[in-house]
């Protein structure tokens, strides 16, 4: 199908931009467009006006130092995925961006329209979450800070206002000794998951684990996160994160089946971050 | 009520191409209808089949989920802009025929353009990154080993015409 007809606007600027968005009733943001045209396409959302950022040459950002990897609102996944050094201080994100759709719509997409989309199948949203990384949102009222925690707020619903625009997001680097992976499973590749994970591992000087840390994806209506330290250590981690989520059963899989998957794949995760955590370790 | 139209300046297989249309103008449609070039199909129109893939600056992307509007003033190539000028198919367009990587062909030109950008990425890709890189695009007849077979030709002969 086609798209209902919209009001267009196209800022050049961040200025431009926040005010659009202020003065549109019922605004959307319009980045790399791969979650949204598809919405209208189908007529699943009928925006009045859409802002198109893509011409704000100072939202096309991508920074990384030893604190963390800052994205903004134009950075496509590819980039991000091949940047080296964003994949040298935070591992994790082109682990899990090589799991998000196909190579194809990784070059339009946005790691922030993901975010701000926020899909609860969706991979960076977990990633996020799991790191407790932030965005930064801009509106005519100013610059705010949103942790992860406080950004997921339901399925495709986040605590952003209708007149804040995404401008940026951090992913904090990883901490010495710890080591990630990320795990899911798709009925064909680069479809969403029907359940997936993002894990941190530290360990301490004897390479036993001391800190275990997972996202799920898939499973919740927001990425969940949860502390595994306790149950990786008792050696019933997969019974453990069973016993810990209560996943949708939709046409693609039963939710027997998800919590089934959550239990593997944490398992796998688990034993892949470790396996980083001591390599990175490693001289 | 008419929809207001924006100044459209798309440059398409190195023609500098100008039309207005509303915002709400697919890529894909853009090129199809305003432009008359019907070599880029359009399939699901939601992002998932692929036949719709065009090079936008040289990168693979969905036409159809990209607004003409949004990629005013940039490059495009379409299926129609692979070949030589003088006609000679390109190393890719040869290998799917050779091949036989196509059947009825409504998926063809995406994968041209899909191959097209994985092997000048990835000149000598493994059969891994060959599969990685033909997921996006659906083929509903050959059942795929032809064209797997058919990116393998292309990287051989792309590399033999470069000697």
């Amino acid at each position: 199908m086609k798209p209902p007809p919209f009001g267009y606007r196209a800022p050049r600027t961040l200025d431009e931009a926040v005010t659009a968005l202020a003065d549109a009733d019922g605004g959307k943001v319009l980045a790399g467009g791969q979650s949204l045209v598809p919405l209208l396409n189908m007529r699943l959302a009928a925006p009045a006006e859409l802002i198109d950022v893509n011409h704000v040459a100072e939202l096309d950002t991508l920074e990384a130092d030893g604190a963390g990897v800052r994205v903004g609102a134009l950075a496509r996944h590819a980039r991000v995925e091949r940047s080296a050094t964003a994949a040298r201080v935070q591992p994790l994100l082109r682990r899990a961006l090589r799991h998000v759709a196909h190579p194809v719509i990784r070059n339009r997409g946005t790691v922030v329209g993901s975010l701000a989309h926020a899909d609860p199948a969706a991979e960076l949203p977990a990633v996020l979450a799991l790191l407790g990384g932030h965005v930064e949102a801009v509106s005519v009222r100013g610059r705010r800070v949103v942790a992860a925690r406080d950004l997921f707020v339901g399925p495709l619903e986040t605590a952003l206002a209708d007149d804040e625009l995404a401008v940026a997001a951090f992913f904090p680097a990883a901490p010495p000794r710890t080591g990630t992976a990320f795990a899911e499973i798709a009925r064909r590749h680069g479809d969403f998951a029907l359940a997936g994970v993002a894990a941190t591992v530290t360990v301490d000087g004897d390479g036993q684990a001391e800190a275990v840390r997972a996202a799920f994806l898939g499973v919740a209506e927001v990425p969940l996160v949860l502390d595994l330290t306790e149950a990786a250590a008792s050696g019933r981690l997969a019974e453990h994160v069973r016993e810990r989520i209560d996943p949708e059963s939709d046409i693609h899989a039963s939710a027997d089946y998800r919590r089934h998957l959550a239990g593997v794949l944490a398992q796998r995760a688990l034993a892949k971050a470790t396996a980083d955590a001591l390599a990175r370790e490693a001289p | 009520m008419t929809e207001q139209a924006h100044r459209i300046e798309l440059t398409v297989n190195g023609t500098l191409h100008v039309a207005d249309a509303p915002a709400r103008r697919l890529l894909s449609d853009f090129l199809r209808h305003d432009l008359g070039l019907t070599g880029t199909h359009v399939g699901c129109e939601h992002g998932v089949c692929g036949c719709c893939t065009v090079l936008l600056d040289g990168e693979p992307v969905r036409s159809c989920l990209t607004f003409a509007v949004t990629v005013t003033g940039r490059a495009v190539t379409t299926v129609e802009g692979l070949a030589a000028p003088d006609g000679t198919m390109s190393p890719v367009q040869r290998a799917f025929q050779k091949c036989h990587a196509l059947q009825c062909g409504f998926c063809t030109p995406g994968f041209l353009c899909t191959v097209t950008a994985l092997l000048r990425d990835t000149p000598h890709p493994t059969e891994e990154e060959v599969i990685e890189g033909i997921s996006g695009n659906l083929c509903r007849c050959t059942g795929y080993q032809n064209i797997v077979k058919a990116v393998h030709r292309a990287a051989a002969l792309i590399a033999e015409e470069a000697r």
